[in-house]
């Protein structure tokens, strides 16, 4: 059941909590999925996003939050301008959204970081600012950002599961929830855990020692509370 | 914990009880989220701090939204409900300039609260700002009828939907301004019941209203139906406590509500495509705006 708080509140820079609220926290997540800071996005709009993404300032919010802005941000206004400045590249392109079993309100998002690092983040603004990432690289998904969380691609081998849960544990961070997802094609496996606390970069790295696994990336939630 | 999709099983447990709704939706979310009532209780008067400001601020003179379109809608309706008779009467035309003006607030980009979304923010600050003033409520009596407002919202929301894209408007200003009259109701001494029934009331008013935002932008006739959602949520509020009752049961009526969201052609949600959103006059604006 949701909280009070999904239907009062965001705190926000208008004008549309589902167009810029919600696509700023979009933006946010990918940030946080990528991991560094990004210097190119190529960002494709579907369903409403795409009809009417600059009368609601969706492409403004979408970029504030590959910028790290929360949704009350004042500086939303401006990201656009700002992204020049801090080096990042953007480029908006639209689809229709008739494949789409999902949310009409639906963006995927290619980013490139400082490093050459590359990930594919998608994802749906649901109303009211809520958002839930449906795909992450090769991987389906559902998260909603509320919780930190730890997302851990690995090799399908016993005992790889309890070196990261271990690892978390050993470091008084209590798990929320664990799921397993599996690839489209392939044999990997994505490890997705909800966390009551944040994870460290310190914790992360000892993650990253654990066996069989192939690549661990961690997402700060989205604010929860910060009027 | 008490738990429930039925805003009728919230009204007959709150009657059990002898207590307002919004005492059962705040123990319900202390005991989700694990957190004490007073917590949750300043959550939600900061977020009341930055609705009054979007109302004062709203009413004021000199907003522009970045298109263009708008920015005076609630200093003139303000303006006229100071300073003239009304043919509505002054607290609905203080409560239609109060949620204009928090509607201008927001398509200049500027800070308010969703509620339960942006395009329908200025419904219940308006409503809750207006009634509070007729009736002399206290602080804690708005808080209080905020929590009212939540309860409802959340249940709406389940059913139904909260936005656009998926219900039209009656997804947003609709059920800001169903929840609103049951939190104006609960704010002005009315029973649950009557606050339910102030919602049904309030919703039938409103089935199939579109979403078709002129240009794709949340301000024609977004702002102007904020301004029709605060009187009505304060009309539905006062029929209620006259003793009137929806025929229709509130769980009833948010489920036609679904129903007729489902059944709306894409075309009317949010997507600019039809309505208002396709008058000669609606795309020549559009044109002038984005070339």
């Amino acid at each position: 059941m949701k909280s009070v708080f999904d239907i009062i509140g965001p705190v926000m820079i208008g004008p549309s909590s589902s167009h810029t609220a919600g696509a700023a926290r979009l933006g946010k997540i990918a940030r946080s999925v990528l991991g560094e800071q990004p210097v190119r996005a190529e960002i494709t709009l579907f369903g409403s996003f795409a009809e009417t993404y600059r009368g609601h300032g969706t492409d403004r919010a979408l970029v504030g939050g590959l910028l790290g802005m929360n949704t009350d941000d004042d500086r939303i206004k401006d990201a656009l301008d700002i992204a020049g400045l801090e080096g990042l590249t953007v480029q908006f392109k639209t689809a229709d959204s008739a494949d789409h079993k999902i949310h009409p309100n639906t963006a995927g998002i290619a980013l490139t970081g400082l490093t050459g690092k590359q990930v594919y983040v998608e994802g749906s603004s649901i109303g009211g600012g809520n958002i839930l990432i449906t795909r992450i690289n090769d991987f389906e998904v559902g998260i909603r950002g509320k919780f930190p969380a730890i997302l851990a691609e690995h090799y399908d081998r016993p005992g790889v599961i309890g070196g990261v849960t271990g690892t978390l544990g050993e470091n008084g961070i209590n798990i929320a929830s664990i799921k397993m997802v599996r690839q489209f094609r392939g044999a990997n496996n994505l490890m997705v855990i909800e966390t009551d606390q944040l994870v460290s970069d310190f914790v992360l790295q000892k993650i990253r020692e654990q066996p069989h696994l192939i690549d661990v990336i961690k997402i700060e939630p989205v604010e929860v509370y910060d009027v | 914990m008490f738990n429930t999709v039925s805003i009728m099983e919230l009204i007959k447990e709150a009657e059990v009880r002898k207590c307002p709704i919004w005492e059962l939706v705040l123990e319900q979310e202390a005991a989700q989220q694990q957190t004490p009532k007073g917590e949750l209780w300043r959550r939600m008067k900061s977020y009341w701090q930055v609705m009054s400001e979007a109302v004062e601020k709203g009413t004021q003179p000199g907003h522009r939204s970045l298109s263009g379109l708008s920015g005076q809608e609630g200093f003139l309706m303000h303006e006229y409900a100071k300073n003239r008779p009304t043919l509505s009467g002054t607290a609905s035309s203080l409560a239609a300039a109060r949620a204009m003006g928090v509607s201008v607030v927001n398509a200049s980009m500027g800070k308010i609260v969703a509620a339960p979304t942006a395009g329908s923010c200025g419904i219940l600050p308006a409503v809750l700002f207006t009634a509070a003033e007729s009736i002399g409520a206290s602080e804690k009596q708005i808080i209080g009828a905020i929590f009212t407002a939540a309860g409802l919202g959340k249940i709406i929301d389940e059913v139904a939907s909260t936005s656009g894209a998926q219900g039209g408007c009656q997804a947003e200003c609709g059920a800001a301004a169903g929840m609103a009259a049951a939190a104006a109701v609960e704010m002005a001494g009315g029973t649950p019941t009557q606050a339910g029934h102030a919602a049904a009331l309030c919703l039938k008013s409103i089935m199939g209203l579109v979403c078709d935002p002129v240009a794709g932008l949340v301000e024609i006739p977004c702002i102007k139906r904020n301004a029709i959602g605060a009187a009505n949520a304060l009309l539905s509020a006062d029929m209620a406590l006259a003793g009137i009752e929806s025929k229709i049961p509130i769980d009833e009526v948010i489920g036609a509500m679904r129903e007729v969201g489902d059944l709306m052609p894409s075309a009317l949600k949010e997507t600019a495509r039809g309505g208002l959103a396709n008058t000669p006059t609606a795309r020549a604006l559009e044109k002038e705006i984005f070339g």
